[in-house]
């Protein structure tokens, strides 16, 4: 009777998926993505069957293709993995974009006055640290205000990206200027600059070790474990005696630290210089890659990688088949689009109007 | 056959995702001038049927019939246009309005001025005996004064069919019976009711028939003239159930804590505590009464070095070593040790342990999230050195648990969120009790439990107290604690209104303390 006065199409939650079900819907959404970007090849007059070649053999096509594929992986998931453990905590750190310019700062400054008075690898590695150390300490301010006074860490972060970026610009124009009017920082000195292994710059080396590392930090360490409690119920752990203030001050100190780390890999492996455009927007590409990996370290190697394809795929578009940057644009945004939209059909399904009798309870 | 039910349910079905079925097929009628208690265990599904009448859910199958007519109720708007009214547990007011705003708030047209209404309220005020301001701000009023604002909005707005969800839940004997008398004026007036409970003794006091649900299903209704709270447990669990509690007698009896002159203020300066006085024993159920947010919490958390103490002293006395031989002894021989000032840890270190149950339950004991072997390690996992955690005793722990309380769960790493009400609480409560406390605190621990589920924490409460250790439990079920504990400690507005022994002291006694400190007779009654 009540049928026809029902709503056309409702939400119910679901119940926990078995596993092999949620990928199926994962690997749909995929497919999908798949099909809705051909649609957009054909609007701009390409087979799709072209387009997907294209991207893919401009992605993985090449031993050098690759290289550059995973350069752009390297620190989106060097910055993934840094801003894990925040979000575990629920501590909603969308700063790294900032924090990978403090440290790139840190690394930079030991690049460009130091080259010439320490070793080789002392150098690289006190770039490393001062990298590692600006960015954490960039990252305890937000931290600190929000343990000393609650203040909401989400603006806050933000925020301080700007400040940072708007730093390095004073740095390019005025101090740090090399020719003058430039407004470019000179080029490191050789000396400051990783060393490639297998053709690329071994900071694939150190994210992957970062890898591993996070994954046991979180997994198996009592500072992993309050990270996991606080991030489910501040008031639980108060109540079995932590003190919540001094570990989020620790774990963001540490998040920042690694995002300084990518921000050394990215001005010594890749730049070879610091601009305010150091970070590239991946401080917040990086969430993205956290978010589907559902915060495991490993599947943030899949994700990045994939993410890697995707940009460097899209590049080679525009430049062989000559369609409009945007359009490579278009295509990454319809895959994650796809890929992040897929998790509210693994949370939820639609009950059309009249067709939902199928399981009678019995 | 032929009489016209204020409300009809037919064949009401509705499912949570695919497993919960949490109406199944529910037939009910609903008539004019007649109390009906809807009663039934935590998770039966009697908040989820109402819902369906006043709608905020649809049904998945089956009709609603107003006066005989099928209708469809598609959001609380359309629930007034039939004259279904629900006043939640929760109650949806805006704090800073008055009670005249708030009943008029979304109502559109002339009529519904500020004047116009606060006269009308004063109408229905009159008529059955609220006694309410138009004028008064709600952040000024009692919970029960808030509980009637929403009453009064539900009849501004012409319901004649009212639906209380727990509506005794919060408020103290005293208030409880006004409620009551409300509720017959309104039944004589010719409006349908419908209350939801599970407290048995008021559904015998208030209702003229009794719609039992278990387990989502319809068991039946019955007039309350006819039946007994015997028999009405054995509809609500299925079986028999002994309803006594017990309350055994310790071989001894020693000072544990001391608390003197306690007082606290929240982070924003209110003071919770004022000058909090009392003593516990081991091998006694110090039960703790008052109206919600009395300073129940907050003593607890003083206690367990949760709350800072503005001023005054906990003292604690560990347990004579050859208590276990000995008959009444109180240590005053001794210096205790003082526990103000001391951290959360170093307070469970001396074997104080806190198995508080704020609210809602995993808010504060419990991490839903994890499975149980994380949660047993909560407030142990520093103990092993090194940096990383030590995941086998507390594996063992929980292995053991799920055996010795029976505790149904998937595994020991499934979350704990997935656990029903009770298995959540043995959880817990097994949890404190494993670490050997001296001293066990406890705040509503069995809310939302079934009867059987409630039993076994009593017997637990009960064993802890035999072992000597002294056992504080906050409560909010006065029939309860009056079975349960050896001695009642009432606080109001964060004073000792008085303590009463549990054998002895009657339920006005302790809804008197609860509203006024002395209780209005008999002065102070300190122990």
């Amino acid at each position: 009777m009540h049928e026809q006065h029902s709503p056309l199409i409702r939400l119910a939650k679901r119940d926990a998926m078995p596993r092999g079900q949620v990928w199926a819907i994962r690997g749909a959404s995929f497919v999908a993505a798949i099909l809705i970007s051909a649609l957009i090849f054909l609007l701009m007059g390409h087979s799709p069957l072209e387009g997907y070649g294209t991207m893919l053999s401009g992605a993985l096509g090449k031993p050098t293709a690759v290289r550059q594929t995973v350069r752009i992986a390297i620190p989106l998931l060097g910055t993934a993995l840094a801003i894990a453990p925040c979000f575990k905590m629920r501590f909603w750190n969308i700063g790294a974009e900032g924090q990978i310019t403090a440290g790139a700062v840190g690394a930079s400054y030991f690049a460009l006055f130091w080259a010439d008075r320490l070793p080789v690898p002392v150098l690289l590695v006190v770039m490393a640290l001062a990298g590692a150390i600006f960015g954490g300490l960039w990252a305890l301010v937000p931290a600190f205000f929000k343990a000393r006074w609650g203040t909401n860490e989400t603006l806050f972060t933000l925020m301080m990206n700007y400040i940072m970026i708007g730093v390095v610009k004073w740095l390019q124009g005025g101090p740090w200027e090399g020719r003058p009017g430039s407004q470019i920082i000179p080029q490191f000195d050789s000396a400051a600059v990783l060393p490639k292994v297998l053709g690329v710059h071994c900071g694939w080396i150190i994210v992957l070790v970062m890898t591993v590392a996070v994954f046991i930090y979180m997994k198996y360490t009592k500072q992993g474990y309050e990270i996991a409690v606080i991030g489910e119920s501040e008031n639980t752990a108060r109540y079995a005696g932590m003190s919540v203030g001094k570990i989020i001050m620790r774990t963001m100190f540490l998040s920042g630290a690694m995002a300084g780390l990518v921000g050394f890999i990215v001005a010594s492996g890749a730049d070879n210089t610091l601009h305010s455009g150091v970070a590239a927007g991946v401080g917040f590409t990086a969430i993205t890659v956290a978010w589907l990996a559902q915060l495991n370290p490993f599947a943030m190697i899949a994700i990045s990688m994939l993410l890697g394809v995707l940009e460097k795929g899209a590049d080679t578009l525009q430049t062989r088949l000559e369609v409009p940057a945007s359009i490579s644009d278009i295509i990454t945004g319809i895959f994650l689009f796809c890929m992040l939209g897929c998790e509210f059909f693994i949370n939820y399904r639609l009950i059309f109007r009249g067709g939902h009798k199928e399981v009678a309870g019995k | 056959m032929e009489t016209v039910h204020a409300i009809e349910l037919r064949h009401i079905t509705k499912r949570f995702g695919t497993k919960v079925v949490a109406n199944d097929n529910i037939d009910l009628t609903i008539d004019r001038g007649e109390i009906l208690s809807l009663l039934g265990e935590n998770g039966s599904g009697k908040t989820t049927l109402m819902n369906m009448l006043s709608g905020i859910y649809l049904p998945d199958e089956g009709e609603i019939l107003a006066e005989g007519k099928p209708v469809s109720i598609r959001s609380p708007g359309d629930a007034f246009a039939h004259g279904i009214g629900m006043i939640h547990q929760h109650y949806k007011l805006v704090e800073v309005f008055t009670a005249a705003e708030n009943i008029a708030l979304g109502l559109k047209g002339k009529e519904h001025e500020r004047k116009a209404v606060a006269a009308q309220i004063r109408t229905i005020s009159d008529k059955y005996g609220f006694g309410i301001d138009p004028d008064k701000k709600i952040y000024d009023m009692s919970v029960s004064e808030k509980q009637t604002v929403e009453i009064v909005k539900v009849l501004y707005r012409g319901a004649d069919i009212l639906i209380l969800d727990e509506p005794t839940a919060v408020l103290t004997p005293q208030e409880t019976e006004r409620l009551f008398d409300i509720l017959r004026a309104m039944r004589a007036d010719g409006k349908a009711i419908v209350i939801i409970t599970h407290k048995l003794h008021e559904v015998m006091a208030i209702s003229d028939k009794v719609a039992v649900l278990r387990k989502g299903k319809y068991i039946g209704t019955v007039n309350t003239a006819d039946t007994n709270p015997q028999k009405l447990t054995e509809m609500m669990v299925g079986h028999a159930v002994s309803l006594n509690i017990e309350r055994p007698q310790a071989k001894y009896r020693d000072l544990r804590l001391e608390v003197k002159g306690l007082s606290c203020r929240s982070g924003e300066g209110i003071q919770t505590l004022r000058d909090v006085s009392f003593q516990t024993f081991g091998g006694e159920i110090l039960g703790i009464a008052g109206i919600a947010g009395s300073g129940q919490k907050e003593l607890l958390e003083a206690i367990a070095g949760l709350q800072k103490a503005e001023s005054g002293h906990i003292f604690y006395y560990p347990p004579h070593p050859n208590s276990d031989i000995a008959g009444y002894h109180v240590p005053v021989d001794k210096a205790g040790e003082e526990l103000v000032g001391k951290t959360p840890g170093q307070i469970r270190k001396v074997g104080v342990s806190l198995a508080f149950v704020p609210e809602d339950r995993l808010g504060m004991g419990l991490v839903g999230g994890m499975g149980m072997v994380d949660n047993m390690m909560l407030k142990t996992y520093k103990d092993n050195p090194g940096p990383f955690v030590d995941r086998k005793p507390p594996k063992a722990l929980a292995e053991r648990l799920i055996d010795e309380l029976e505790i149904v769960t998937p595994g020991v790493n499934a979350p704990v969120r997935r656990l029903s009400g009770g298995n959540v609480q043995k959880v817990l409560v097994g949890r404190e009790i494993a670490s050997t406390p001296t001293v066990l605190m406890t705040a509503y621990p069995v809310r939302g439990l079934d009867i059987n589920s409630s039993y076994t924490i009593y017997r637990l409460l009960n064993e802890q107290k035999m072992k000597g250790v002294a056992v504080l439990l906050v409560g909010e079920d006065l029939d309860v604690l009056l079975e349960l504990c050896d001695r009642i400690l009432v606080l109001c507005g964060g004073q000792v209104s008085g303590v009463v022994d549990g054998p002895s002291a009657t339920k006005e006694e302790v809804g008197l303390l609860m509203t006024h400190v002395g209780g209005g007779k008999e002065g102070e009654a300190h122990a």
